[in-house]
């Protein structure tokens, strides 16, 4: 194991995680504010995959593919909201999961319908296909190279909305308290829409950047979802920063786990029981880390309320 | 909350109620048991293999329904309890164990005992986090069962011999097969309706209504709590056993965290904290599933529908209309 490999493993690491973050920090606020747990947020990364995916294939410019995904979920998620979820806000949980669950079959038939049962393959910008020469003996492709910059960006950018604007203070207003916000004349269930949408908008561009490195296809949204409420969870649910440490802890766990264990446990280990073990281990990681820090802080890393 | 049990002696007018709820399992058993003769008969046999799933589904079901609708406790990793009992199987029969009460007196065990301590780490959360942390553990279970390749991995691992019961039994034949399951269902429900209205059941409820008081009442909430779960873990066990049996097969995907959903799902849409809820729901959910199959594989959007009607129309589920069709006659 030399160094350039664990540079490389960790920047891999490090893009997953922002990636994740995407996906957790709409999941994380729709569930600080409104106390809704919504299952079909991993429909939106979905649909946002495929959108560009098609529109890429169709001859639209990468960029463009991507923005056009992210306009079509919006919508998407609009219709969604005004429709389902809105009238999920006073209900338990429990109905919240069914719902949502209902969602994603339904979801998941739709996109069937529509794009094939076969997954599809997404391409790389022609531009962005090659490596860049980080180090001399560094070469690292240039895609995820783009995934890490657009997701610092977004992260900044949603550090500064959520922050340093009068929107963003109204979101954190209504996560930490949302009654005292009610009563100070905030209209939550406005802010709501906004924070929905906007976590759609994110997802739809976590899936539209995924797309290339990973598998298009039914499912991947539910797949997805897993890691991405085990961010939410061990950040704290409702809180941004929290997400942001949280889907970088379970980005590199992850990666780590499956790039060092492996040869790690071969070290020590007969070959075959290392394999085996490390498998198991690389896959269990990032719920191994929930776990304990659930038994630790049971109500996650920065608790948005109280 | 209106209990069941309360309503109906409130309304001098059901009278007929009790006797109907009394002699309509039984109903149930004679129709269920005659079935596998019936079957043939009536060119039904392709069903025969379809309602004894049904019957094991229903096992796993009822044992979720006490620990969610009766404890409050929304686990979502039930289906990790099922691939224990599974695997334990398998586990014995790979080391050349043939007989049926060795190997699901194991699973149950070996079920009880996971449950017993995933439940010990994961009661001293709430709501929706205990509700992660006990998908996590199945999770954990599902990569366990993945990497294990002595017994096929991610491939699965065929069961080619049928398991012995002794006394005659062949449960290799399809029909002492269903009335071993049928017989063990109507145990195991037996059983579950009398502790859900024992003392143990009662001081269960009144955890889910308010904690903070019953432990100010002495009832020791966390023991109750943790002895419910692992008998239900046991309960989802055996039916991962019975599952193992009736498919000759066991693969990770019994463990897949959306199974533990659909679990969830059937016991909301049957009526949580109803003592017909999880049966209703498996029946409703398998049964549709199973037609919609037959007929197109766009099957999925009309449960996803039925389930938003459900929420949206029916919120205690589809034994509360029932209940409530019944009162109003």
């Amino acid at each position: 194991m030399d160094s350039i490999f664990v540079i490389e493993q960790l920047l891999n690491g490090l893009g997953y995680g922002l990636m994740l973050f995407l996906l957790a920090a709409g999941l994380s606020l729709v569930f600080g504010i409104m106390d809704t747990m919504n299952l079909a947020h991993g429909s939106l990364y979905m649909a946002g995959a495929y959108i560009a995916a098609r529109a890429h294939e169709a001859g639209a410019g990468f960029a463009t593919a991507v923005l056009a995904a992210v306009a079509a979920t919006v919508v998407i998620a609009f219709l969604l909201e005004q429709a389902i979820v809105r009238r999920l806000y006073a209900r338990d949980h429990l109905a919240q999961v069914i719902a949502t669950f209902g969602v994603i079959l339904i979801a998941d038939d739709v996109v069937k319908a529509i794009w094939g049962p076969s997954p599809v393959m997404a391409a790389m910008p022609a531009a962005l296909a090659g490596p860049v020469q980080l180090l001399p003996e560094l070469p690292y492709p240039a895609y995820r190279l783009l995934l890490i910059g657009v997701g610092l960006l977004v992260a900044l950018g949603l550090y500064l909305l959520v922050s340093h604007t009068r929107i963003g203070m109204l979101v954190r207003a209504g996560a930490s308290n949302r009654g005292m916000a009610e009563l100070m004349g905030v209209r939550v269930g406005r802010v709501f829409s906004f924070v929905f949408v906007l976590g759609a908008a994110l997802a739809a561009l976590a899936g539209a950047l995924m797309g290339p490195i990973s598998a298009v296809q039914i499912g991947m949204g539910e797949a997805i979802l897993i890691p991405a409420l085990v961010v939410i969870v061990i950040g704290g649910i409702g809180s941004v920063r929290g997400a942001f440490v949280a889907a970088l802890l379970v980005g590199m766990v992850d990666t780590a786990g499956r790039a060092f264990l492996p040869p790690a446990l071969r070290a020590v280990l007969p070959p075959a029981l290392a394999a085996e073990l490390g498998a198991a281990l690389a896959g269990i990681a990032m719920y191994l880390l929930m776990a304990a820090v659930l038994i630790l802080k049971p109500a996650g890393l920065f608790p948005a309320r109280g | 909350m209106t209990r069941p049990g309360k309503a109906s002696s409130a309304v001098p007018a059901a009278d007929l109620a009790p006797l109907a709820a009394r002699v309509l399992p039984w109903v149930l058993l004679a129709v269920l048991a005659a079935f596998p003769l019936l079957a043939p008969v009536l060119g039904l046999e392709y069903w025969l293999g379809f309602v004894r799933r049904l019957l094991i589904v229903m096992i796993a079901a009822t044992s979720l329904n006490f620990i969610l609708g009766y404890g409050g406790m929304a686990a979502l990793g039930h289906a990790g309890f099922i691939g224990v009992g599974a695997y334990t199987v398998v586990a014995l029969v790979d080391a050349g164990v043939g007989s049926a009460w060795l190997a699901w007196g194991a699973a149950l065990a070996a079920s009880a005992l996971a449950a017993a301590a995933i439940g010990a780490l994961s009661l001293r959360t709430r709501g929706v986090y205990f509700l992660m942390i006990t998908l996590a553990f199945a999770q954990m279970l599902y990569y366990l069962a993945v990497s294990l390749s002595a017994y096929g991995g991610d491939d699965g691992y065929g069961l080619y011999t049928p398991l012995a019961l002794g006394a005659g039994i062949d449960t290799g034949d399809e029909a002492v097969f269903f009335w071993v399951v049928l017989a063990i269902a109507a145990l195991v429900f037996a059983l579950f309706s009398r502790i859900a209205a024992s003392r143990f059941g009662h001081a269960l409820m009144g955890i889910r209504d308010n904690e903070t008081r019953m432990s100010a009442l002495g009832y020791p909430v966390f023991r109750l709590k943790l002895a419910a779960f692992a008998g239900a873990g046991a309960l989802a066990g055996l039916a991962g056993a019975l599952l193992a049996s009736h498919n000759a097969f066991v693969s990770p995907s019994l463990m897949h965290w959306t199974e533990s959903a659909t679990l969830l799902v059937m016991v909301v849409l049957g009526g949580l904290g109803r003592r017909w809820g999880a049966p209703l729901g498996v029946a409703v959910w398998l049964v549709l599933a199973e037609v919609l199959k037959l007929h197109t594989e766009y099957w999925h959007w009309p449960l996803g529908l039925l389930l938003i009607t459900v929420v949206f129309l029916a919120p205690r589920g589809l034994a509360a209309l029932f209940a409530r069709a019944g009162r109003a006659a």
